[in-house]
């Protein structure tokens, strides 16, 4: 065995093209008699600057080039922060392509540094020793991370020492990514945005996060120190340990990161260090070519340097003695600078941007405005803080104006602070209204009441005029707003409201986005449409439903699973079974560990078992060596880290069936002890439960389905809270309620109906389980499903079948009773394929040990 | 189970192609190395790393098209043509493997494992 392998990953060209990296246009000869415009810098700033050209039908008198040191398109680089807590795609925050920038005629120099700018003769030089001439050059080559002096962090060759990495780029969060899979400790240097940010993803990926903040507070540009405190106290409870006040001196390890030095001694252990200590401007290129530049490069309103054809944007430009930090003030210099650049408007002016920001910092909302404390005298100060809560509010006056205003934790009230902030409006009387609402419960001030000019995506510049008036010209899904005007294309923390206010404007009449309706991402059908198309085709299959539903006949791995539940749902025994249709757990009937080995959950039915059943449990635990035997929350047993090669003969000697525990099936009926021992029993919850887990065992469903059955409205067995709940009211009463949760969504159930004998409960659940099998949405739990549906139109349909279908409800669910087997016992004996049960981690060989 | 040495990369028999299910995968030992070999439903074999970059998961269980490899733990996909993950994680390697009258061959560089 040889050393490890080299790891050739030719890193990935996110938004490009197979092709190769360069957009080339032909139209780049002399006899072109456009102006030749150049932009260095292929970010945020720069591709805006070059979409707000376009637009202004700059193309018709400027040919484009675009310089970009990253390979890639251009991308959100504020959504780093979703990518690296792997909550977003990489491919989800391309904002242009490589071929967006070849179909509108842009040439596109990725992977190209500009070295040096002959402002005299009006060339750039690339670093692969290319001279582009300008008319017109715009630099926006943003900013780099700063990385404060530490004796140790850099190698011998001015590169990071490996394991410490700047959160800037793509490349950079790829490689944290990477790096997080097998590091078990990291420390981030910085406890503004972007340290409290990598802090919170890297948290989640599983390692233990140090933050070591070198100012007193977190945010401190940001905040005040209270409200730092109470940030602290947020982003502690997250789990992750902060040390404020104190710097980092420096780096341990010699070939990788193994630690860092604090200023009072202490030492940090890692194995992961992200330098996020803020950001300088990129001037390196500015100050070369002998340009002013003082901590960016210096600007005029019309966003030019002392050179009359070479202008700045974005972060690398300081304006009025200012450098932003934030993508906003970047995209508002972009379109001042098109205006002025294609003859729109001539006069155009950047005046500088407000400094009002809103954010979500790892999970807590924080918005701020103006200064964050009094100055003078006769300044007045508001505070409310609720520690407990995490919510810190607080606002400056001054002669009867806002003139600062700080919200940590709770942000409801950003829109009408900031344009108090903006216009100088009147204050009310009583200043506390301006943090909260004192006029009843209900805190939130709906849509309809915003100004028609208040701000609500800050990063975009859009109002709520803006988007009433995107609907209005015909805009009606949220996703085409969002697309015509930009609003929630940034930090995209306003995206709730944004749909609040395309809701309201439309009038109930939201058009649905066309792929949000789609039963899998794969078949571009909701799912009745779907079901109609595979009963006239008579699709049997996952692979005859691509084949003849899906864009060019194209597999789609992440629909097949929806696929196999719906097809077996339509077809019951008549379904041509594929077994790579199944997610693994269907495969194998059990659920999947995070080390690949799996739980075996028997059925237990109502949670009532016995001695025997008890013995067999525990000797198969034994003899398979199980290393977790657990209670479940549904009332019945599991055992855990089972080995795959071990299932077929754990359900051997177990001789239960499955319990179902794995699928997105009929799970498991918890019940209480009910009227045969409780005092207050008023119905024999016991024996309801268990009838009820007889019938509907292992059917099939959109999601997971828990019932529970009480004996009184105690609800010992939370029956309140299950997605069908049955509670015995007495006189051989039974409520029936339907989509309750109590997971990551809690919702008490609605009362579907009152019935007087168990066959009548068995038959109303049937009917509803039928309905909710044939109409919800892939994953739709019932507690998003019955509200969805109303609870008129489920008590109209399942009870005075008001649509006609209740006998085709009853049958259809009887079919799937009738077709069910256990797959216990079906599996257990003769795998179902060649090595359905073969380890897929399989142990390697280890050198044999001589033998005697 | 060697079969020939050629320029540094090895090539093992791991097992018959009827042993993958089609649209499955399955795990095996290829000269002290742990490969996942995968049978696609339009008939062409691929060979990767047998456990996820990304946490450790059993990629032979995952879910596959003719584009994408699915983990089954937290469902990153990665995609066959280079092992570039979808979402940002790390690549898997991938192996070249072949059909053999029947037989896997699957080819290890000398410098892995
Ligand atoms: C074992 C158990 C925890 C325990 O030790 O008690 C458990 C374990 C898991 N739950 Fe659970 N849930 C268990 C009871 C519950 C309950 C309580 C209940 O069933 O009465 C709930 C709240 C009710 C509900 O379903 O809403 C519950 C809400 C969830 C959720 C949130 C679902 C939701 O939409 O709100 C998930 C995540 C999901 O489904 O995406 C989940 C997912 C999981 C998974 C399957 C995660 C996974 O995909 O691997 C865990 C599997 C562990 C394993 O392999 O066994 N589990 N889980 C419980 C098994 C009950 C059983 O006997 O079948
Ligand atoms: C993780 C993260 C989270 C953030 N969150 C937020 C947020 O929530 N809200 C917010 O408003 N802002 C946020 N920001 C800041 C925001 O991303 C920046 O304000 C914005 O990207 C600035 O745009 P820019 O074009 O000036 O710079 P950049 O986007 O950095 O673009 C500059 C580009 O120029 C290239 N370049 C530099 N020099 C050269 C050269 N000589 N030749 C060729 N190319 C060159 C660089 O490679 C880079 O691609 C965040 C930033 C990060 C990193
Ligand atoms: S609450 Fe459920 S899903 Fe979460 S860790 Fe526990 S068992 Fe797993
Ligand atoms: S282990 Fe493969 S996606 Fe997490």
């Amino acid at each position: 065995m040889g050393a490890p392998p080299e790891v050739v990953s030719p890193g990935t060209v996110l938004g490009g093209r197979p092709a190769g990296l360069e957009t080339l246009h032909l139209a780049d000869d002399d006899t072109d008699a456009r102006a030749r415009l150049v932009v260095v810098g292929n970010g945020m700033a720069g591709a805006r600057l070059v979409e707000e050209v376009l637009e202004r039908d700059g193309g018709e008198q400027v040919r484009i080039t675009v310089f970009g040191d990253e390979p890639h398109g251009n991308y959100n680089r504020i959504m780093l922060s979703p990518v690296l807590a792997g909550e977003s795609h990489e491919d989800d925050i391309v904002l242009n392509s490589h071929d967006w920038y070849a179909d509108n005629g842009v040439t596109l120099r990725a992977g190209v540094r500009v070295e040096r700018i002959d402002t005299a003769a009006k060339q750039v030089h690339g670093d692969d020793g290319s001279i582009t001439p300008y008319d017109h050059l715009v630099l926006a080559t943003g900013s780099y991370s700063f990385v404060p002096p530490m004796a140790g962090v850099h190698r011998e060759d001015g590169g990071l020492l490996p394991g410490v990495f700047g959160f800037r780029t793509i490349d950079e969060t790829r490689a944290m990514l990477e790096a997080a899979g097998r590091c078990r400790k990291a420390v981030v240097l910085g406890g503004g945005l972007l340290g409290l940010e990598a802090a919170r993803a890297l948290q989640g990926h599983g390692l233990r996060v140090d933050l070591v903040h070198a100012m007193p507070w977190l945010m401190n540009v940001q905040l005040d120190a209270e409200a730092g405190a109470i940030l602290k106290r947020s982003v502690e409870a997250l789990g992750i340990t902060v040390h404020c006040d104190v710097l980092a001196t420096e780096v341990l390890g010699s070939g990788h990161v193994e630690g860092v030095v604090l200023k009072d001694g202490r030492r940090l252990d890692c194995d992961l260090l992200v330098v996020a200590a803020g950001v300088r401007p990129s001037t390196d290129l500015a100050v070369r070519s002998g340009l002013e530049v003082e901590r960016g490069i210096v600007v005029d309103d019309q966003l030019r340097t002392d050179d009359p054809d070479v202008y700045a944007i974005g972060e690398c430009a300081q304006h009025r003695g200012q450098v932003y930090g934030l993508v906003a003030p970047a995209w508002e210099h972009a379109t001042v600078l098109a205006d002025v650049l294609t003859g729109t408007d001539p006069d155009a002016a950047y005046h500088g941007s407000r400094t009002a920001t809103k954010l979500k910092v790892a999970g807590v909302d924080v918005a701020t405005m103006g200064i964050t404390a009094p100055e003078r005298d006769e300044d007045e100060f508001l505070v409310i803080s609720e520690p407990r809560r995490g919510v810190h509010l607080s606002v400056v006056i001054r002669d009867d104006r806002l003139v600062g205003a700080t919200l940590l934790g709770d942000t409801r009230k950003v829109a009408y602070l900031t344009q108090a902030f903006d216009r100088g409006s009147p204050l009310p009387e009583e200043r506390i209204r301006l943090l909260v609402d004192l006029s009843d419960g209900k805190a939130e001030v709906g849509v309809a009441d915003m100004p028609g000019d208040s701000q609500v995506c800050n990063c975009n510049g859009v109002t709520k005029q803006t988007l009433c008036d995107t609907v209005k010209d015909g805009c009606t899904s949220v996703g085409a707003v969002m697309d015509r005007t930009r609003a929630g294309k940034g930090c995209g923390s306003c995206k709730s409201l944004v749909q609040q206010i395309v809701e309201w404007a439309a009038d109930g009449d939201v058009t649905e986005d066309e792929s949000a309706s789609w039963y899998v991402p794969g078949v571009p059908l909701a799912k009745p449409e779907l079901m109609a198309a595979i009963r006239e085709r008579d699709l049997r299959s996952v692979s005859a439903v691509f084949a003849a539903l899906a864009p060019g006949g194209k597999e789609d791995a992440k629909s097949k699973m929806g696929l196999t539940s719906l097809l077996r749902m339509m077809w019951g025994d008549d379904f041509a079974d594929e077994r790579d249709g199944r997610f693994i757990n269907d495969r194998v009937h059990a659920n999947i560990q995070r080390d690949g080995t799996f739980s075996v959950v028997p059925q237990i039915k109502g949670g009532v078992t016995t001695p025997a059943q008890l013995r067999r449990i525990a000797d198969v635990a034994e003899k398979y060596e199980v290393p977790m035997v657990k209670i479940t929350g549904g009332q019945r047993i599991d055992l855990l880290g089972v080995r795959k090669e071990d299932l077929p003969a754990v359900w051997d000697d177990l001789g239960m069936p499955s319990g179902y525990a794995y699928g997105k099936s009929f799970r498991t009926v918890k019940t209480c002890v009910g009227s045969d021992f409780c005092r207050f029993g008023l119905g024999d919850s016991t024996a309801l439960g268990v009838a009820l887990e007889t019938r509907f065992q292992g059917i099939e469903s959109p999601a997971k389905l828990k019932l529970g059955v009480v004996g009184c409205p105690r609800n010992c067995a939370e029956a309140y809270v299950k997605d069908v709940g049955v509670v015995a009211v007495g006189n051989g009463r039974w409520e029936v309620y339907v989509g309750g949760a109590a997971g990551a969504s809690v919702r008490k159930g609605d009362l579907l109906a009152t019935v007087g004998s168990l066959e009548e409960v068995l038959t109303v659940v049937g009917r509803f389980i039928q309905y909710y099998r044939e109409n919800a949405n892939w994953l739709e739990r019932t507690y998003d499903f019955v509200p969805r549906v109303g609870l008129q139109r489920l008590q109209h349909v399942l009870l005075e079948d008001g649509e006609g279908i209740v006998a085709d409800l009853d049958a259809g669910i009887q079919r799937s009773i009738d077709a069910y087997t256990d797959p216990w016992g079906q599996d257990g004996g003769r795998p179902a394929t060649p090595g359905q049960f073969r380890p897929s981690l399989p142990l390697v060989d280890l050198p044999k040990v001589p033998v005697r | 189970m060697t079969l020939t040495e050629l320029a540094g990369v090895r090539s093992h028999v791991v097992g018959r192609v009827e042993d993958v299910p089609p649209g499955e995968g399955r795990a095996f030992v290829a000269g002290g190395v742990q490969v996942a070999v995968f049978r696609l439903r339009d008939g062409s074999l691929h060979a990767t790393q047998a456990a996820c970059p990304h946490a450790g998961g059993p990629l032979a269980d995952g879910q596959t098209d003719v584009d994408v490899l699915v983990c089954p733990l937290h469902l990153y996909a990665y995609r066959w043509s280079d092992g570039a993950s979808t979402s940002g994680a790390a690549p898997i390697r991938t192996y070249p493997v072949r059909d053999v009258d029947g037989d896997l061959v699957v080819e290890i560089p000398a410098s892995v494992g």
